[in-house]
């Protein structure tokens, strides 16, 4: 297994929550200093090379208008990363490529960084959380369309060696396509991409690309695992489905005891707790199917929103989206969702949130790296 | 409600009341025959009305994605059903699809209604015309909406999940054509000067969508317009004072 220093670069220092109707979309940017920004930015890149110091690998991702991810411009971070590290591979997951307009520059901005790092991008891509649509203007309706096409242009950029080639889908039109660089890896950088459904991943196994999945507990993410394997399977790439292909995202951290874990952890729940985003900006019109429209008008909630009001590291640990304790416990919570959900190959792991400090955030890491990871990276 | 294949799509479709045909064009909420204007305004005249396509219980073609597209495709409607010339009346989203039809077609409309029509863009680029309704809660949205919005809420414990999932298709279509430009064509207003048949712009007095500035702007495009207001009603006048709105229509449509 491996395992990946995630952090959302977040801006945690706010005005108090009943202060504001979102923190995502429409939250004042005067909130936002700019000095302390710049002291956030350097700080979270010395926690992810040090992360790659200590042998993990770098994930980072990309969010629009809130203060929970202050990255906006992903591949910016990652340029900077490529240049700044040596040896870990590089996931950015990923590119909201259903609100990027133009996503043959995707492809560009990407394959400048694998020939920048010499390889070491992993290339992931996403439709775009709801609150993502407003940022984008980006209309709501066909997302998965435009993601699909978007991703069919770029990896199409991506293979083309020989003079410009054309394209001319539903969504996106391009006579010349003839990208420079071309990528450093053939015949192109990993494509990954995440989804929280099994009718996503079912299409992400037909093509066989890395399924990532992000706080789906126990059984959301096994029946997820399980629809990208039976995809996997019915596309004819054999009855063995590589553990490399999938990977699941949880809030972790190791401390020396269950007492220093408890605390950093507790720290970490503010990923989940402070996404206070009002029903207008978490679910647009045509984000969500029709049947899980109507089920949410009849009161059904969202399980990370259900979890998040009355959220606790023992409940998080309970659900299956965190592992904090002992390198041994950690050991043991990865294991018992491993096994739950039939194993996986990546681990990408919250690191950071809000107001867990650099030396705690540091702390948390090494411990992982030196105690845990070693034992995993035999799974 | 009925139903009639049109180039591959299939279209609910509306036929009732007795008279000369008119074309009733809905907006954002959908066509529900069981509204009280649907049977007043059928004392007076055949009820034409399609659920347009991702609406109701009609289909929605991957292609279609602008008011413009449902316009092209009532033209064929109007050549299947026989129509060669008739009154319309469109409202909202349904008055922006009477406009795309209008320019398309002048000749074919005998009188235009608008009701709180949208489609147009007449301020500058620093202002929304219409209010971003898919960036504020269900509770501001039904202020803009209605006159007096608690005889107008929806009870959602007392619809089906089939009324529910209309519901809620008709607000991703809404979204679907309207997302961007906001709520508007920005070729329609240069195009709009052909449409030469008399016209009413009609606006709920309360409406806190469809300004009277914008009303009166949108109509002065047309070179026969003129605007009427209802009053204790908002953009969905139809609804709230129907037998009024029934009267500013005939009396128009009569004239």
């Amino acid at each position: 297994m491996r395992a990946w220093h995630f952090s959302e670069t977040a801006y945690h220092l706010l005005p108090p929550a009943e202060t504001y109707e979102s923190i995502r979309v429409s939250l004042p940017n005067r909130n936002y200093d700019p000095r302390i920004g710049a002291d956030l930015y350097h700080r979270y890149l010395d926690e992810w090379l040090l992360a790659e110091d200590e042998g993990m690998e770098i994930m980072l991702n990309e969010h629009h208008q809130t203060a929970t991810c202050v990255d906006p411009a992903a591949p910016l971070m990652l340029a900077a990363l490529a240049r700044q590290s040596s040896k870990a591979r590089l996931l950015i997951l990923g590119n909201p490529i259903a609100n990027r307009r133009q996503p043959v520059r995707v492809a560009e901005e990407m394959a400048m960084i694998d020939v920048l790092s010499r390889g070491r991008l992993e290339a992931g891509f996403v439709r775009g959380v709801p609150y993502e649509i407003s940022p984008a203007n980006s209309n709501p309706v066909r997302m998965n369309e435009r993601e699909w096409e978007a991703l069919d242009l770029i990896v199409k950029a991506w293979t083309n060696h020989d003079g410009p080639v054309s394209f001319e889908g539903r969504f996106f039109h391009n006579r010349q396509i003839n990208i420079w660089p071309r990528p450093w890896q053939q015949p192109h950088p990993p494509i990954w991409i995440s989804t929280t459904s099994p009718g996503g991943a079912a299409r992400v196994g037909d093509r066989g690309y890395v399924q990532a999945t992000f706080l789906t507990g126990y059984d959301g993410t096994k029946r997820i695992f399980d629809s990208y394997r039976a995809a996997w399977r019915d596309a004819g790439r054999g009855a063995h489905v590589p553990n490399d292909r999938l990977a699941y995202a949880a809030l972790v951290y190791t401390g020396a005891t269950q007492a220093e874990a408890y605390a950093g952890a507790e720290k970490l729940l503010w990923y989940v707790t402070s996404n206070k985003v009002p029903p207008h900006f978490a679910a647009p019109p045509g984000y969500l199917p029709i049947e899980a429209g109507v089920r949410m008008l009849r009161g059904a909630e969202h399980p990370l929103s259900a979890f998040a009001k009355s959220a606790s590291v023992e409940g998080a640990i309970a659900a299956g989206i965190m592992m904090a304790g002992t390198p041994d416990q950690v050991e043991a919570q990865v294991r018992k969702v491993y096994d739950h959900v039939g194993g996986f190959g990546h681990l990408l792991i919250m690191g950071q949130a809000g107001f867990l400090e650099h030396d705690e955030t540091v702390a948390g890491i090494r411990m992982f790296a030196r105690e845990v990871y070693p034992r995993l990276k035999e799974w | 409600m009925g139903n009639i294949t049109l180039a591959g799509i299939d279209l609910e479709l509306w036929d009732g009341g007795d008279g000369s045909p008119l074309l009733f064009l809905h907006g954002a909420g959908g066509f529900r025959p069981t509204d009280e204007f649907v049977d007043l305004l059928g004392h007076h005249r055949q009820v034409v009305a399609p659920s347009h396509p991702g609406f109701g219980a009609s289909s929605l073609p991957d292609w279609m994605d602008r008011p413009d597209d449902i316009a092209h495709l009532y033209l064929a409607l109007l050549d299947r059903l026989g129509h060669a010339r008739l009154d319309v009346i469109g409202c909202s989203l349904g008055g922006w699809i009477a406009a795309e039809l209008a320019t398309m077609a002048p000749e074919r409309i005998r009188r235009l209604v608008m009701v709180g029509p949208v489609g147009m863009k007449l301020g500058g680029r620093e202002t929304l015309d219409i209010p971003d309704i898919f960036a504020m809660p269900a509770s501001a949205v039904e202020k803009l909406l209605y006159h007096d919005p608690d005889r107008h809420r929806p009870d959602l414990t007392k619809l089906s999940d089939e009324q529910l999932a209309v519901m809620l298709r008709n607000r991703e279509t809404t979204a679907l054509l309207a997302w961007e430009p906001f709520m508007h064509n920005p070729k329609l207003r240069h195009r709009l000067h052909r449409v030469r048949c008399p016209a009413l712009f009609l606006r709920g007095e309360s409406d806190g969508l469809v300004s009277a500035a914008y009303l009166e702007g949108y109509a002065a495009l047309l070179p026969n317009a003129r605007i009427a207001t209802l009053a204790d009603a908002g953009h969905v006048p139809q609804q709230e004072q129907p037998a009024a709105f029934v009267d500013a229509v005939m009396s128009f449509l009569n004239a």
